[in-house]
């Protein structure tokens, strides 16, 4: 069966966008609603359960509401640049769904249909490409605003961002390695089990790549802006960030473009490392595109549907994981987040990518074929390196302020200068010595 | 004697950042799965008020319907914000009634001395707040509708049984 062609291919393509973008927006209004929900349950509470059974109505509602609001332009606002703001933040997002594939090939009576809006031949690079497009929203949006806070919470998120941006690119180049390809749907096909095919890898790439999996997580959270980093509308700090200045849809449009890019970085993630659309212990979905433009396997819409739902559960799984990171994780200081970024993760990524290259190079060399040996022996090396970080090198010098040092010097010298005045003291206070004041000792500033 | 000063340091160079925030992950998980929860679901469930709460007013009344009060004017003099307007008439019999009598509950403090001075036991609190109005005015009760308030009424301090028990 061939890929579907001409007028149908297009008519087919439109569908798909129209299909996925509306269900996007229906899983972001869900989104802001089981996160709401997931919150009060971690805090022993009940969240929104009155609009609708269960509350789920609740986003239709916060529609209506920012709908319904004043909308507010700054007397300090660029007009053009504080409308254009949300839409920015908004649009890679949902762009970046483009590229992912939700389930196994669709059979017609004219092709099988990708489900996938458009398979792009760069497909990772276009995601890194248009990820970091994200963030001139942030940046507009501060600038555009007129007002400090909101410039200073987009400077943060563009200096966070960019900062991130390398962290995750490196983080993903070991799954290029291990898939020699960048498409995204290729990606699936790797972690998909055909017994006796030398050309996948038979395992989700979770296990060979767990250190890279751990470390897109952690950048992707900072790619989002979600808590523990923040900071670019840390509202203890910047009242908050850089949307203070928006209201109504304006703003909703924030909330939204951060929730879809949230589902699709829970997406991405699901594609790179959890199998994607791969139901797990199943052989049945194996289907795939050929170099040759056929398909091979034996597709069925019933099997698309089921794949469908693997995708979604997958997804949600990882989301849920974000939103649980959210609830349980206080803010990084922003120090504390750039040492991560630049004095750790990209070394350690930098470190991964040759061992990973490493390796591979060497079970290519040593004739492994791509099976369970190839990920196992994989698997292992990353099992010894995350002990290496987690219990070796994480003991709380992984992560320390730029000030931290010099800080731990001072307190040193303060408990000393201590201990010489309460020694002092004692000497007084039994009638040898002679008074604290009199020996000169000051205790030096700078300690806690 | 100079006490000993306890010197607290961080534990720094101990512990993993990735271990600790992992025992949090914990904690979070065991209360969302936790089924219990704190919020009360208002209109639903309510408190359960004590007995001796000074809430809205309301007006004792005779067993024909009549309101006891014999508008002697003790509570609008004891009204420390001055929120009870008093009217009082006299009818064929001699007796002393209130032509009117209206409580601005928005000027109410809720104080409860009307209650304590009143020497028939005409006018009372009652154990009830939900009271919320559309308009100001509904806000001042007039006679009628203090009479037709029943509300469990407010439990006076009583110096023999300070708990009210």
């Amino acid at each position: 069966m061939r890929e579907i062609g001409g007028g149908a291919f297009v008519l087919a393509t439109a569908l798909k966008a129209i299909v996925f973008f509306t269900l996007l927006m229906v899983c972001v209004a869900l989104a802001t609603y089981v996160e709401r929900r997931l919150a009060a349950f971690v805090q022993d509470r009940s969240g929104p359960n009155r609009v609708g059974p269960i509350g789920l109505l609740q986003p239709v509602a916060d529609g209506l509401k920012n709908l319904l609001k004043e909308e507010t332009w700054p007397a300090a606002a660029n007009h053009a640049f504080f409308l254009l703001a949300p839409a920015l933040a908004m649009i890679p997002a949902t762009v970046l769904f483009a590229v992912i594939p939700f389930g196994s090939p669709l059979p017609t009576r004219w092709g099988f249909v990708p489900m996938i809006v458009a398979d792009v031949p760069i497909g990772i690079l276009y995601i890194l490409a248009i990820a970091s497009l994200g963030v001139y929203g942030v940046v507009m949006a501060g600038w555009s605003s007129g007002s400090k806070y909101s410039f200073l919470g987009g400077l943060r998120g563009s200096a966070q961002m960019i900062s991130y941006e390398v962290g995750l690119s490196l983080s993903l180049v070991p799954i290029i390695l291990l898939a020699g390809d960048v498409r995204v749907p290729a990606m699936v096909t790797l972690q998909q089990h055909y017994p006796g095919d030398s050309a996948t890898l038979g395992t989700w790439l979770l296990l060979p790549l767990l250190l890279g999996a751990f470390f897109v997580v952690v950048t992707s959270l900072a790619e989002t802006n979600r808590l523990p980093f923040d900071l670019p509308e840390a509202e203890g700090e910047l009242v908050g960030g850089y949307h203070t200045e928006y209201s109504s849809m304006k703003f909703a449009a924030f909330f939204l473009g951060e929730y879809a890019h949230l589902l699709t970085t829970a997406a991405l993630i699901t594609v790179f490392f959890l199998g994607g659309w791969d139901i797990p212990f199943w052989q049945g979905d194996n289907i795939r595109v050929l170099s040759d433009g056929t398909l091979a396997g034996d597709p069925s819409w019933w099997k698309t549907l089921l794949t469908l739902v693997a995708f979604s559960v997958k997804a949600s799984l990882v989301l849920g994981l974000f939103m649980w990171i959210r609830w349980t994780l206080p803010r990084f200081r922003y120090d504390q987040l750039m040492d991560l970024g630049w004095k750790f993760i990209l070394e350690f990524v930098t470190i991964y990518i040759l061992v990973i290259a490493l390796a591979v190079y060497t079970l290519d060399r040593s004739g492994v074929e791509y099976g369970w040996t190839y990920a196992g022996v994989l698997t292992g090396v990353n099992v010894v390196l995350a002990g290496l970080l987690f219990i070796g090198f994480d003991r709380g010098r992984l992560l320390r302020g730029a000030g931290q040092r010099a800080e731990r010097e001072a307190r040193r010298g303060h408990m000393e200068a201590r201990r010489r005045v309460r020694e002092a003291a004692l000497a007084v206070v039994s009638g040898e010595g002679a008074a604290p004041e009199e020996t000169g000792e000051v205790a030096p500033e700078g300690g806690r | 004697m100079p006490g000993e000063v306890k010197v607290m340091t961080r534990p720094e160079g101990k512990g993993s950042y990735v271990r600790a925030a992992l025992k949090g992950m914990g904690v979070t998980l065991k209360h969302m799965v936790d089924p219990h929860k704190v919020t009360q679901q208002y209109p639903e469930e309510k408190w359960e008020l004590a007995p001796r709460m000074r809430g809205t007013h309301r007006m004792a009344v005779h067993e024909d319907g009549r309101s006891k009060c014999v508008a002697c004017g003790l509570c609008p003099t004891v009204c420390p914000v001055n929120c009870i307007k008093l009217i009082p008439a006299e009818d064929e019999n001699g007796e002393r009634y209130a032509a009117v009598y209206e409580i601005d509950e928005f000027r109410c403090i809720f104080c409860g001395f009307c209650q304590e001075v009143c020497p028939v036991e005409a006018i009372h609190l009652s154990v009830h707040y939900e009271n919320a109005e559309y308009s100001r005015e509904r806000w001042v009760y007039d006679l009628e509708r203090l009479c037709e308030i029943d509300h469990p009424y407010t439990a006076l301090w009583d110096p023999a049984d300070p708990s009210s028990e």
